[in-house]
């Protein structure tokens, strides 16, 4: 039997995931629905009704973070439960193809909560406008996502097949995560200072790119040992 | 065969230790600013240099087990990891005293060391759930290798990065070594750290041996026909437990 083309394989596995997210809903919403519920928890908590600076970009990216958990803890559920697994590992497909669709679907679950979350915020507790943050912000956007994805799409898969995934996906991910926090909040803290944008520092999307790259080699090492039984 | 030249090993260990001790406590100036509380500095950095080596070994461990599949391996992992969270615990308690008694407070969070330091705790605070949440120990034993490599590669890269945040106030210990410590208090230093290294790797060998000899006993018990002390269902454990493999030296 001749090996499919990995792209073949990748954008397989993504319609299908996506089908399956499609049909049942289980991720998206509830990402949606949490990251606008957690402005609301901000507000009421810090007693604020509009945020500038460092709190901004905090309340911003850790809300971001939380919301990718949920979605980090889901992505194999159906794999996992319903005999996914057997069936790719039986196929044969490169094994980190996989880890590629899932990195993807992470990144476009992402991309699309943040359609919601941002403008959110932007209306909700930020202070300055959304429209002078923005040409900048949006590299923090992708190198920030594409961090959560590498993470998400290998402790998902570790995390997956033990019998306290809900516990274990969080506690394995938030302290490799850290790092990516670290990284875009900084980045965008100066942007959403107040009367007007202050500079970005040059460090901070050079630091996540390399975090990321290094993260990304990791996971495709490591991930092919997840998968055999 | 872990148990070979332990009892050497331990009369060094616990020489060097006393010795180091005697040396910090009694030989080494007092510190100008901190007087005597600078002493902790003595077992608190060696105790930290070798927490954080005792991840990176034990990812090494694990790459070795990856490729190989010698359960041995894993348990070498396994049990640096548990000697290096325990020394790890001792680091954050000296460290806060020392914080208490140099600044004032019991944690910093401007400072970067402290806080990658706690950071990587709690990472390694996972590692022995997610063992004890695998059933079937091969699979068990792969995840744990996987999660230590991974978790062995963030120690260093994560030092990097948080200490790239602004503000210091933590001493560059090492810099400080070449740099400006005086004489006596150098060689104290890496008296202590030569003692803790030895200190290390005598427990990890303790460690190693007493689960060696509980394997064999176990296999020799069956070998025998022996009732299992264990009645009923078999027990989870996050500890592996080299049975599956068959083979014990």
């Amino acid at each position: 039997m001749t090996r499919p083309a990995s792209s073949t394989v990748v954008l397989a596995l993504l319609r299908a995931q996506l089908r399956l997210e499609l049909r049942t809903f289980e991720s998206l919403p509830a990402m949606c629905l949490f990251s606008v519920t957690a402005f609301l928890l901000f507000h009421f908590g810090l007693d604020v009704d509009s945020l500038s600076g460092n709190l901004a970009s905090g309340v911003l990216w850790v809300t971001l973070l939380l919301a990718a958990l949920l979605a980090i803890n889901r992505v194999y559920v159906a794999d996992a439960e319903q005999g996914g697994f057997d069936a790719f590992v039986l196929s044969p497909a490169e094994r980190s193809t996989l880890l590629l669709a899932k990195m993807l679907v992470l990144l476009i679950y992402l991309a699309v909560v943040e359609l919601v979350a941002v403008p959110a915020f932007a209306i909700l507790l930020l202070e300055p406008s959304l429209w002078q943050a923005l040409p900048s912000m949006l590299g923090a956007l992708v190198l920030g996502n594409l961090g959560i994805a590498v993470i998400g799409a290998l402790v998902g898969a570790l995390a997956v097949r033990t019998q306290a995934r809900d516990l274990l996906g969080p506690l394995v991910s938030l302290p490799l995560l850290v790092p990516v926090l670290l990284g875009v909040a900084r980045w965008t803290a100066p942007l959403f200072d107040a009367p007007r944008a202050g500079a970005v520092a040059l460090r901070w999307p050079l630091v996540l790119a390399l975090y990321d790259a290094i993260f990304g080699l990791i996971a495709f090492a490591l991930f092919d040992f997840l998968l055999e039984d | 065969m872990y148990g070979k030249g332990l009892r050497p090993l331990s009369l060094i260990t616990a020489a060097s230790v006393a010795l180091t001790l005697v040396a910090a406590l009694f030989w080494a100036p007092n510190d100008a600013y901190l007087g005597f509380l600078q002493k902790i500095f003595y077992v608190h950095v060696p105790l930290a240099i070798l927490t954080l080596c005792g991840f990176v070994a034990a990812g090494l461990m694990a790459i070795a087990h990856l490729r190989t599949r010698d359960p041995r391996w894993d348990m070498r992992s396994y049990v640096a990891i548990h000697i290096s969270l325990i020394f790890g615990v001792t680091v954050l308690i000296t460290g806060s005293i020392w914080a208490r008694g140099a600044w004032g407070h019991w944690w910093v969070w401007n400072d970067p060391t402290l806080v990658s330091f706690l950071l990587v705790m709690l990472l390694y605070a996972t590692y022995q759930p997610l063992r004890f949440a695998i059933e079937d120990p091969e699979r068990q034993a792969r995840y744990a290798s996987v999660f230590a490599i991974t978790a062995g590669a963030f120690v260093p890269i994560n030092f990097a990065i948080v200490r790239l945040a602004p503000a210091y106030v933590h001493p560059r210990t090492l810099s400080n070594i070449s740099g400006n410590l005086p004489g006596r208090m150098q060689v104290v230093f890496y008296l202590a750290l030569f003692a803790i290294t030895l200190l290390w790797i005598t427990l990890w060998r303790f460690e190693m041996t007493a689960k060696h000899v509980a394997a064999q006993t176990r296999r020799l018990r069956a070998l025998l026909g022996e009732e299992s002390d264990e009645e009923g269902p078999v027990r989870r454990s996050a500890a592996p437990s080299l049975t599956h493999a068959g083979s014990v030296s």
